[in-house]
């Protein structure tokens, strides 16, 4: 089995896996990294976003093999102390429900904010369509979206 | 009568007074710290409905303790200290209402005494205020953190007074869910990320089809691959089940293993032979037969008011709709998992259930333990919607680990759960209703079938409004397994009823909220039969509220607007939908939405309870279906399974609550139903067709052919 050496959250992480692993169970399973969620593994959802390079990517079918040496960074590294302004603006907005699909939904609104400082509705909307919330926090999501640019 | 099940929780030990440092447990629900903070016990399953923040919330209150010194802790199933650790039927705060106020007031005044006893003062000269005590004759203070010691030595009291309504600080504010941080940062809260030392992954694999069982496999090239323990079968069927034991699949294959995607591989490459039991339904068949049992069946008559059938004959008017919906799968975020470790004499089940005490119950059964030696946990849930009110996989999670013997982890697939069971039943409703020549409506019958079952209460609205009312059920066996979801059966009438009640408004040449509030006059001023499980004025105040607010019946050129109201698990719910188009697209505008729900306990939960209800149920009535083909679930993810994304949802949602100072009521669901029938009202307004099948953008809208 390869090993691949990782660049998590700022730090080297070793792992040995198959090469078709998807990042989803690299981290989950091998680096018990579990902010990182599973509910479709068909990159349908998005609970699994996490960033490659600033990127929002679908770790559930982002083969392990293909990350070389990208900088990953997971709801668990995407601020030290849950100060990121999207984390501050989905406290403020109080989003969660459930709260399972909120660490998908607040890094592809990070990915969205590094991109597009001062995103519109429709982009908005257009970013965070992939993000499947079944409690339907939908208009919180963007709101907190609307804050966080703001604070930005 | 007030539930005092926790008094047995008293710390009794008087040891404990002797330890300052000591944590002082007051009660079940409540323990105070040195420092004066306190820890407040959650004990209902937390599943997104926020009662984790609610419940401890309420015991807040009554223990007059600032919020900011307060810490939540979910409570693990304990029978001899809490009732009713279940989250079901939207009654956790209903039901929960009075012990926890009691819980928090009981406490208080046990510190109250004890500081009066320290000060020789007396009880009614002493007030309390965010953790503090003063003695009004002396201006002495001292924290609940300080005379906690005390307090547990003071006997319960007989009378424990409760604050008025109108001295509430907590109650009906907004404070955040206490989990939020947690949760955005990425904490494993959730039954899918527990894990301990040496546990061992597990999946199951479940017969493709309803009506279908194991025949054989063959593991040998299985147990072969990388990262492959074991595979093996289990049966968790059980002597005497409950009704949380629907499970359509109780003999399931298992593989066990190191990591997720090692046991995906081989789920996928293992050899297996499934055998036919029982009929492979199919899609076509089941609206066959739920066309049949409408248009020629006869079945139980719940209730008849008057002669319904003679004045239909008599009328003028006569109108007949038939109504539509398909089998549903839950789909909470988080598919099903469970943790397990079962020992020779004892056993842990932690993980995300909403009746911890019937998965006990099941599995003292199935593993031959006592329920006093099986210890349940609760994790947060990603999402219930009912599915998580069948425990099978916490079952099948047990058994698995009295077979390896050692702790397990069982994880399923969106697959394994959207093709597990468990679903929504398919419906459909016939009403037939007969107007009068000045457009007052003399009768209305409903007759309604289902796979299983059927989604009509007899007692519901518009009983008691008229004199002549019939209610009718005809039920369908089915092999496919179904159980309660998100606002049962209400999730479907809400929408044949309301939708029904449109058109005969327009029959009639009325306005539909006119013609609504016209039938509640009566049931207010003399109501038909003393069965009815409503309250006519709180009905049709969330009429009257929704149309002041929305200002109902003002011209709003470009906007299409459609209105509906239902009651279900005793809050009362009015929503009025506005449609615009753009180009060929028809966009929900904004969606207004007034409650009566009794106290409101948590604004800021309680509006983004309503907001979630509108869009889940828009969602569900706009999009989703499952569909069978020979027995075999024909949506299994995200790629075919269609629920509202974040571009769909409504642009704008305004929540109005009644103002009431009585005993609060549920919320996660009542919001849900009438969602459905405001939105084919409006999209009525706006297209010119009327919606009688489920899912509304997908399926053919033209009736059930024998009626056109």
């Amino acid at each position: 089995m390869p090993t691949y050496t990782l660049n998590i959250n700022g730090e080297e992480r070793e792992v040995d896996a198959s090469q078709d692993t998807p990042l989803l169970w690299v981290l989950r399973d091998h680096l018990n990294l579990l902010g990182t969620k599973y509910a479709c593994g068909i990159a349908q959802c998005g609970s699994c976003t996490v960033h490659l390079d600033g990127n929002a990517i679908r770790s559930c079918t982002f083969p392990v093999s293909a990350v070389r040496d990208a900088e990953i960074t997971t709801i668990e590294g995407l601020s030290e102390n849950g100060d990121h302004p999207v984390q501050q603006a989905w406290l403020q907005h109080d989003v969660s429900q459930c709260g399972y699909c909120q660490a998908g939904q607040i890094m592809t609104a990070a990915a969205l904010l590094n991109q597009n400082a001062d995103p519109s509705d429709q982009e908005i909307q257009s970013a965070m369509n992939g993000i499947l919330c079944r409690c339907g926090t939908y208009l919180r999501i963007n709101k907190a979206i609307k804050t966080a640019a703001k604070n930005s | 009568m007030l539930g005092f099940s926790w008094f047995s929780a008293l710390a009794k030990d008087p040891k404990a007074a002797n330890l300052p440092d000591e944590i002082f447990e007051i009660n079940a629900y409540i323990k105070i710290h040195p420092d004066g903070k306190v820890t407040i016990l959650s004990p209902n399953p937390e599943i997104g409905q926020n009662v984790k923040t609610s419940m401890p919330l309420i015991v807040a209150e009554e223990l007059d303790v600032d919020w900011n010194d307060v810490r939540v802790e979910q409570a693990s199933l304990d029978t001899s200290k809490y009732t009713r650790q279940l989250a079901g039927g939207s009654q956790s705060i209903r039901l929960g209402w009075d012990s926890l106020r009691m819980a928090g007031a009981t406490a208080k005044l046990l510190m109250v005494t004890a500081a009066a006893q320290e000060w020789n003062a007396e009880i009614e000269d002493l007030t309390t205020d965010k953790g503090v005590i003063t003695n009004t004759n002396t201006g002495e203070t001292i924290g609940y953190g300080d005379i906690a010691s005390k307090a547990v030595s003071i006997p319960i009291p007989d009378e424990v007074p409760l604050k008025d309504t109108d001295d509430f600080t907590l109650i009906g504010k907004n404070i955040k869910n206490v989990d939020g941080f947690e949760i955005v940062t990425g904490k494993p809260l959730f039954g899918y990320d527990f894990t301990r030392e040496g546990m061992t992954l597990a999946m199951i694999i479940h017969p493709p089809a309803f009506g279908m069982r194991l025949k054989s496999y063959v593991d040998t090239e299985v147990r072969s691959m990388p990262g492959v323990k074991d595979v093996f079968t289990i049966d968790t069927s059980i002597d005497d089940p409950q009704w949380s034991d629907v499970n359509a699949f109780n003999e399931l294959i298992v593989i066990t293993g190191n990591t997720t995607w090692e046991i995906l591989n081989a789920k996928k490459a293992l050899q297996v032979e499934w055998e036919a039991v029982s009929e492979l339904e199919n899609s076509d068949d089941h609206m066959r037969k739920l066309a049949d049992a409408i248009q020629n069946g006869s079945g139980n008559m719940e209730r008849v008011d008057g002669d319904p059938e003679a004045v239909a004959a008599r009328a003028p008017t006569v109108i007949e709709r038939t109504y539509t919906a398909p089998f549903l799968p839950h789909n909470p975020m988080a598919p099903m998992n469970f943790f397990a470790d079962v020992k020779e004499d004892s056993a842990e089940l932690i993980g995300p259930v909403q009746t911890p005490e019937q998965l006990r119950a099941s599995a003292s059964q199935l593993l031959g333990l006592p329920e006093e030696n099986i210890h349940v946990d609760m994790t947060r849930m990603g999402g219930g919607f009912g599915r998580r009110l069948y425990g099978n996989f916490g079952l099948e999670a047990a058994a698995i680990s009295q077979k390896i013997g050692g702790p397990v982890k069982l994880i399923y697939t969106r697959e394994d759960d959207m093709t597990q069971g468990t679903y929504r039943p398919a419906y459909a409703i016939k009403y037939k209703a007969a107007l009068d020549n000045d457009g007052s409506l003399m009768s209305f019958q409903a007759k309604g079938t289902g796979m299983p079952g059927d989604s009509l209460y007899a007692n519901r609205y518009p009983a008691g409004t008229l004199d002549h009312y019939s209610c009718e059920k005809i039920p369908i066996q089915t092999n496919i397994s179904t159980g309660a979801w998100r606002a049962p059966n209400s999730n479907f009438t809400a929408s044949a009823e309301q939708c029904f009640m449109d058109e005969l408004a327009e029959a009639a040449g009325k306005d539909p909220i006119e013609f609504r509030l016209d039938l509640f006059d009566r049931a207010m001023r003399d109501p038909v039969g003393e069965e009815n499980d409503y309250e006519a004025d709180r009905y049709a105040g969330v009429l009257e509220l929704i149309r002041e607010k929305s200002n109902w019946g003002q011209e709003m050129p470009g906007v299409y607007r459609g209105v509906a109201a239902y009651f279900s698990y005793g809050s009362y719910a009015a929503q009025v939908v506005d449609l615009v188009k753009e180009g060929d697209d028809i966009k929900i505008q904004k969606v207004w939405c007034a409650v009566d729900c009794g106290i409101v306990v948590n604004m800021e939960g309680a509006v983004n309870q309503v907001e979630g209800c509108i869009i889940d149920g828009l969602g569900h009535a706009m999009y989703s279906e499952l569909t069978f083909n020979d027995g075999v679930p024909q949506q299994s993810n995200f790629n075919n399974y269609r629920i509202m994304r974040n571009s769909e949802a409504p642009a704008e949602i305004e929540v109005f609550f009644v103002e009431s100072d009585t005993h609060p009521t549920g919320l996660g669901e009542p919001p849900f139903p009438p969602i459905m029938p405001a939105y084919a009202n409006a999209l009525y307004k706006a297209t010119g067709n009327r919606y009688y099948n489920q899912p509304y953008m997908v399926k053919d809208q033209t009736m059930l052919a024998m009626h056109r």
